[in-house]
């Protein structure tokens, strides 16, 4: 069956099927790295954390406070980005930050909608509005969000280089069928598909990127428009958990480069095992 | 849609879509990217006498984050929320409890979207029976691509059938592009 879904080129791994945590054991060299040492008791406090997506609705009890929201809208020149007092056009924004705010609490949550007022988004918009986010030098940014059209390819690969070095950490959703889609694909950013465990705290390395993380994704409980909450299933809902995650360790240790989170996130997955001591 | 083969084969889609998940109802969304809205093309199910030829718009909803995102997606406890689509849902005199939608694509450009209202339990909130919609939506999309090649056929003058079918090749070229 997955081979017959997988399109021709290079087998992608977007999301865990037909496998559990016991399925992936990862033996790791390292110092071990605890959840408890990661984000144990922090809240997120003080990361601010973006959400370049649909919107966010205002005033959600599930979603609490967004600091600040942005729109790319297309001007004489192509897209730009101005501040927005609308909310959210479909409801996927709203839920992705829904989650992240029931990760890390007290994180600050923004919005940068990328669709369109009118139409489709675009590839275009999606560019600029990760520009953007990037030069407000935002901490997290949640992007359950890919494009296909390979010639933004390498503008979005010097952006998501540009984050990495600068400590602003990308967390990119796989695409949720095997298409090459991106940024998820790029190294420099933290991608993330989903898996069918229960546990709503456990999240997977996964041995055989270009997906590295593995969260749950599969009938999640999500804020949706109108106050309420649905459920629903995707990996663009393993991936705020991920980023909430990041706001949580970062908020405990703020020195942290991109490189680092993410080692500290391989090192602490259900499934990787640190080996006593190193090869002399 | 006035050609009957067009409309047989879209009719075919969304039974067989609506038979595979034991679903309520299934339709086939066209975007109308000039008018940004969708527009019911074919309906099995709930609603299908009536149904056809009616639009919404598509910078909305579940169905408008489809075509803008180009990604499927599955949802539950629908009729819990009382904001989901309440007019849509109204005016189709159908509100659903559970939902699964996905593109209909050509290369990067996102063509309409395949729903499926209700489908049985065992198939909802199942990665496995995403992956199942989204190989069938490559079908219903290749169907749906036949549709409007014909509509472009029969009603296009040439020098819009030129340009289109450079627009295709330009497509194809970026697509292939290393």
């Amino acid at each position: 069956m997955e081979s017959a879904l997988t399109e021709r080129g290079p087998t992608l791994t977007w999301r865990l099927i037909g496998r559990g945590p016991d399925d992936l054991p990862v033996t790791a060299d390292g110092e071990p790295v605890t959840a408890q040492w990661a984000w144990g008791g922090a809240t997120g406090r003080g990361v601010r954390v973006c959400v370049v997506d649909s919107g966010v609705e205002r005033d959600h009890p599930v979603v609490g406070q967004v600091q600040g929201s942005w729109v790319v809208v297309t001007g004489d020149d192509g897209p730009v980005v101005e501040p927005t007092e609308t909310g959210d056009a479909c409801g996927h924004g709203t839920a992705c930050a829904g989650i992240i705010r029931r990760t890390a609490p007290e994180c600050e949550l923004y919005s940068v909608r990328v669709l369109s007022e009118r139409g489709s988004g675009s590839g275009a918009m999606l560019l600029a509005g990760l520009r953007w986010a990037i030069q407000q030098g935002f901490d997290v940014i949640n992007l359950s969000l890919s494009t296909t059209k390979l010639r933004f390819t390498e503008e979005l690969r010097a952006l998501a280089d540009e984050a990495f070095f600068q400590r602003t950490v990308i967390v990119a959703s796989a695409h949720n069928t095997p298409v090459e889609s991106f940024p998820w694909r790029f190294a420099s950013v933290i991608s993330v598909g989903s898996h069918r465990e229960a546990d709503p705290e456990l999240y997977l390395y996964n041995p055989s990127p270009p997906v590295e993380f593995f969260a749950p994704g599969q009938d999640v409980s999500v804020a949706w428009l109108g106050g309420g909450t649905i459920r629903s299933t995707g990996n663009s809902f393993a991936t705020p958990y991920i980023a909430g995650l990041c706001a949580r360790i970062l908020s405990k240790h703020s020195r942290m480069t991109t490189f680092q989170l993410k080692n500290v996130l391989y090192l602490s997955a259900a499934n990787v095992r640190v080996a006593p001591g190193g090869t002399p | 849609m006035d050609d009957q083969l067009s409309a047989e084969l879209l009719q075919s889609v969304v039974d067989v879509a609506r038979a595979m998940f034991g679903a309520a109802a299934s339709s086939v969304f066209v975007f109308d990217e000039k008018a940004d809205e969708l527009v019911f093309q074919a309906v099995s199910g709930q609603g299908e006498s009536f149904l056809v030829g009616r639009r919404f718009p598509a910078s909305s909803g579940i169905a408008g984050w489809v075509v803008a995102s180009g990604e499927p997606m599955v949802v539950n406890d629908l009729s819990k929320n009382t904001a989901f689509d309440r007019d849509l849902a109204a005016s189709t005199q159908y509100v659903p409890d559970a939902l699964m939608a996905a593109p209909l694509t050509h290369g990067d450009r996102v063509l309409g979207v395949l729903e499926v209202l209700d489908p049985v339990p065992q198939s909802r909130s199942s990665l496995d029976e995403l992956d199942l919609l989204a190989l069938f939506a490559r079908q219903a999309a290749a169907a749906l691509r036949v549709v409007i090649d014909r509509a472009v056929d029969t009603t296009m003058p040439k020098r819009s059938q030129a340009l289109h079918l450079v627009a295709s090749l330009q497509e194809l070229l970026e697509a292939s592009a290393p």
